[in-house]
């Protein structure tokens, strides 16, 4: 069996895991990140990619609130190309907490955090969809981010700085003696093969996962899991972040993501953070909610719906998980007898950044490396590993620098074979269980209108000429693919979606016969699992 | 104004063969409808290969699958129609087609087990002439070379080959296509092999790289109009056995029936609002008013009887908010599941299939769709095709062949 040293072991590639390994490598620290799955395949990747400016905090979580308008200032300077910087509003309607409304600015006064009152009118006047019914409407500097960008290119600088990283590879036991893990035994999902890294620390950084690992070194911290649905519009249906003026509760922001909007999300206690996903119920009561704010999401057409869960630290029984703090924890396990462990966990992908430092100054510090943190002052550079994920980047890179040869596999978002190619390349040995998976995560494929109906077939063609895909497992994948896309799809499918779905149907089995031969390579059995448990009380 | 004596609502596969048999009839026809769905054909016509499709169980025998169906789904719509008149709707829709251009091949009482764009087996009851070559060779295993084509997407011939190891003897190339580069679509390849001196520079290509091959297989570009003389001279320049291959859809199989249709109905007096949809709907004892399309190219149509072929929720005959499905032109009442968190399972491939997709019409013996009274909601509307309740078309493997049965029982009874 292989055995692999490294100084500083961190598990779990959600964007706490990746800026980790960009910090330590700014320090000079070599580091390992494993990811038993694929980079922010947890709440990093189902979340709204909001860049909070704090004020959804005002009121319940000051602390929260400070650091969120603090890193909200460092990632505008150091991770622009990551960031849309579009503003946000609040808004109240009719029959809202006219209370809240009042208390907002001076709450918001009181963490620093810049808002301006508009009158109603000139409200809509900037944003048109927003209700007639508008009662209230503050301007704060809430922005968009794309968490698969900043995670992309976080880990891109680690490994350009040395540091390395496996997907595929979960934690499955580890060895604790003398109050330190001795080594951390880890299997590869894909070809079941079984490693063993010693580290001189271990950071635990799997979000929703960190009790299961922390459990792993006999520790215990008790996580809530809460589960949180989202649904994509089709277009985009503001310039700005809009926020619903109340306590937070279900269905009160939209957050623009490049062509679309993203409206969410709720929030429902599941007893596993494994194969969560959104459901036709969750997906109504969303809508019928968040259009008493903007009319338009009664009748706008949707393309998706997704879901993330979310970690948060348990500081003993509360009533709504939104009660429970935002903020997040640092653990250090020496307090319990472990010398070398450390969990990160909790908080917001707008703090990300300031999670890792603090975790990487706690492991620096057991260490003895005295090197600062500099990842609030260095800019960090864009790679060729992210890019694929922007929304109009496939399409200008196609007009911008075709060859007549390069034809585009993905219609609806425009990504041509050459990028295709070009993600192939460099995902290389990280390709893990579907080279499909992957290629969607690294770019929009899959996520236009067809939802991979048609650029699935033609990418696995391709697959197959590179000889990248053989045998029928092409095929498989192709299945794994479309039952993954089809848990965001299902919940959605009404109007022109609805039509769109049953095109896919006819294709994939009217024509193809794809419900016989292999099947899907990883239907999840938790996805069950996890269905179960939210329909008990 | 005329007063037709049929409306067909629609131009699928329900709606072309409706119209057609009407013409048949003598009848004066008046038919509508985008042609969306047929753009989609794979150009197979399926009779019923699976049943019951929970259990995927694969029948050799459709007649035979028919009668445990009729057995097991007394509310399935190929019960209100008799293997007689099943077999002698496929024989005059496919003698139509035979006429324009699309000879269509299969076995008596048998379905046959065609090659698809990905390199599966799909069991189907009739297939396109070019395509059978292809049947002989995957059944005899033969030293086979399928071709295919830089920048055409909708065919990997490697895929084919990887995916079908049960065929060893199966080798692949890829060429460019003689006079085009860049992105190539199926219908232009096909219109430019109109040409013979095309087909000769395709030939010259294909030769050196089918020395040891028995058959060679293209993807579906081997003419639009003329695809028996293409095929033929294809062979002849060849020296062997030529066959196609359909591609992904939309492939040349849509196009190909529609001009096929194209051609030949307005022959037999059937009058088309081509890319229109029924946009107003009016009935009376004495028949039907029916507006066309909006706007100023907008027409108004009369007809003492209407067949109700819209297809589903692609054809647009159906449509679903975020609570209910609903019929599109009469709004009659449509079967469906209690609530839209049933409508489809969490799995895409679950073998049960989704229950949304049974959903759909209700109708007597006649094919006549029944209002919300339970009695046909007009004695002179029947209904054809996808939109009727009760079957999964595209899990049971009977789309085309349902549609044409039902279409000619719908006529049968007006």
């Amino acid at each position: 069996m292989i055995t692999v040293t490294t100084r500083v072991l961190i598990i779990g590639a959600g964007v706490t895991g990746a800026g980790l390994l960009r910090d330590l490598a700014l320090r000079g620290v070599q580091a390992l990140l494993i990811e038993q799955r694929d980079v922010n395949s947890g709440a990093s990747g189902g979340n709204h990619g909001l860049l909070h400016s704090g004020a959804r905090y005002v009121a319940s979580d000051r602390e929260a609130a400070v650091e969120c308008r603090e890193e909200g200032a460092i990632l505008r300077r150091i991770a622009p190309q990551c960031i849309d910087d579009t503003g946000g509003l609040f808004v109240a309607v009719r029959g809202d907490d006219e209370r809240y409304v009042a208390d907002f600015p001076s709450l918001c006064a009181a963490s620093g955090i810049p808002c301006r009152g508009l009158d109603p009118g000139t409200a809509r006047l900037v944003e048109p969809a927003l209700s007639e019914n508008l009662i209230a409407a503050f301007a704060v500097q809430d922005g968009a981010v794309d968490p698969f960008m900043l995670s992309l290119d976080n880990i891109s600088q680690g490994l350009g700085l040395g540091c390395s990283m496996r997907r595929n590879l979960a934690a499955i036991s580890m060895d604790v003696s003398g109050g330190r893990i001795t080594r951390v035994r880890c299997r590869d999902i894909t070809t079941g093969e079984e490693v063993f890294i010693e580290a001189e620390i271990v950071i635990n950084a799997s979000g929703a996962w960190a009790g299961m690992i922390a459990a792993l070194a006999g520790r215990h911290i008790d996580i809530l899991y809460s589960m949180g649905s989202l649904i994509v519009t089709q277009d985009r249906i503001t310039t700005q972040v809009i926020n619903r003026l109340r306590p937070p509760a279900d269905a009160d922001i939209l957050v623009p993501g490049g062509t679309v909007s993203i409206l969410g999300t709720t929030s429902i206690r599941v007893s596993s953070p494994d194969g969560c996903r959104p459901s036709v119920a969750e997906t109504n009561s969303i809508i019928d909610d968040a259009r008493l704010m903007l009319p338009i999401l009664e009748r706008t057409r949707y393309i998706r719906a997704y879901a993330g869960v979310r970690p948060l630290v348990s500081l003993g029984p509360a009533g709504d998980d939104r009660a429970v703090s935002r903020g997040f924890s640092l653990i250090d396990h020496a307090a319990e007898g472990v010398e070398n462990f450390l969990t990160i966990t909790g908080g917001k992908l707008t703090t990300y950044r300031l999670m890792a430092e603090k975790a990487a100054d706690m492991a620096c510090a057991k260490l003895g490396v005295s090197a600062p943190c500099r990842t609030s002052t260095e800019i960090l550079p864009s790679s060729t590993l992210g890019k694929w994920t922007e929304p109009g980047r496939g399409p200008r890179s196609w007009v911008e620098s075709r060859t007549e040869d390069d034809i585009v596999l993905c219609e609806c978002e425009m990504v041509s074979r050459g990028v295709i190619d070009s993600i192939i390349d460099e995902a290389g040995a990280m390709r893990g269980r579907s080279m499909l998976k992957a290629v969607g995560m690294r770019s929009r494929v899959g996520k236009g209108p067809c939802q991979g109906g048609f650029c699935g077939p033609r990418i696995t063609g391709h697959l197959y000429d590179r000889g990248t895909a053989t045998s029928t497992q092409g095929l498989a994948e192709l299945k794994t693919f479309t039952e993954r896309r089809w848990r965001g799809f299902s919940p959605i499918l009404w109007g022109v979606p609805l039509m769109q779905a049953e095109l896919q149907e006819a294709l994939y089995c009217g024509a193809m016969d794809l419900e016989f031969g292999p099947p899907p390579s990883t239907l999840d059995e938790e996805s069950e699992k996890c269905l179960a448990a939210k329909e008990q009380p | 104004m005329k007063t037709y004596d049929v409306m067909v609502i629609g131009s699928g596969f329900a709606g072309m063969a409706a119209a057609l048999f009407a013409a048949n009839r003598g009848l004066s026809v008046v038919q509508t409808g985008a042609t969306g769905g047929i753009d989609f054909s794979t150009g197979f016509i399926d009779l019923l290969a699976v049943h019951p499709i929970a259990e995927q169980k694969v029948w050799e025998d459709p007649f035979a699958a028919l009668a445990a169906l009729r057995r097991d789904l007394p509310a399935h719509p190929y019960c209100r129609v008799s293997d007689d008149e099943i077999s002698l709707a496929l024989q005059e829709f496919t003698n139509f087609l035979g006429q324009h251009g699309l000879c269509y091949r299969g076995r008596d009482k048998k379905n046959t087990l065609a090659l698809t764009s990905a390199g599966t087996l799909k069991p189907t009851y009739l297939l396109p002439c070019t395509l059978w070559n292809g049947v002989e060779a995957r059944e005899k295993k033969a030293n086979t070379l399928i071709v295919d084509f830089h920048g055409l997407k909708g065919l990997s011939a490697r895929q084919i080959a990887e995916v079908r190891k049960d065929w060893p003897n199966l080798k692949t190339a890829r060429i460019n296509f003689p006079g085009m580069g860049g992105e190539l679509y199926p219908e232009h390849m096909a219109w430019s092999l109109a040409d013979p001196a095309r087909r000769a520079e395709l030939a010259e290509m294909v030769a050196p790289l089918a020395v040891e091959a028995q058959y060679v297989g293209f993807p579906a570009i081997l003419g639009m109009t003329d695809t028996s003389i293409v095929l033929r001279h294809m062979e002849e320049l060849l020296g062997r056995p030529v066959f196609e291959i359909p591609t992904l859809p939309p492939s040349i199989a849509g196009p190909r029936l529609r001009a096929a249709f194209d051609r030949g109905l307005p022959g037999l007096g059937v009058r088309t609002c081509t890319q229109k949809l029924v946009t107003r709907a009016e009935s009376s004892e004495a028949g039907f008013h029916f507006t066309a399309g909006s706007g100023s190219t907008s027409v108004d149509i009369s007809a003492r009887s209407a067949i109700l072929a819209s297809g589903r929720f692609f054809g647009k005959g159906l449509k679903a908010d975020r609570h209910h499905i609903h019929e599109a032109i009469f709004d009659l009442p449509v079967t469906q599941p209690e609530n839209r968190g049933r409508w489809h399972r969490p799995a895409f491939f679950d073998p049960q299939g989704h229950e949304i997709n049974q959903a759909g019409l209700e109708t007597d013996a006649g094919l006549r769709p029944l209002g919300a009274d339970g009695k046909p909601f007009h004695p002179r509307l029947h209904a054809a095709g996808a939109i009727l309740a009760h079957q999964d078309w595209m899990r049971m493997k009977c789309g085309a062949g349902l549609a044409i049965a039902t279409a000619y029982k719908a006529v049968a009874s007006l």
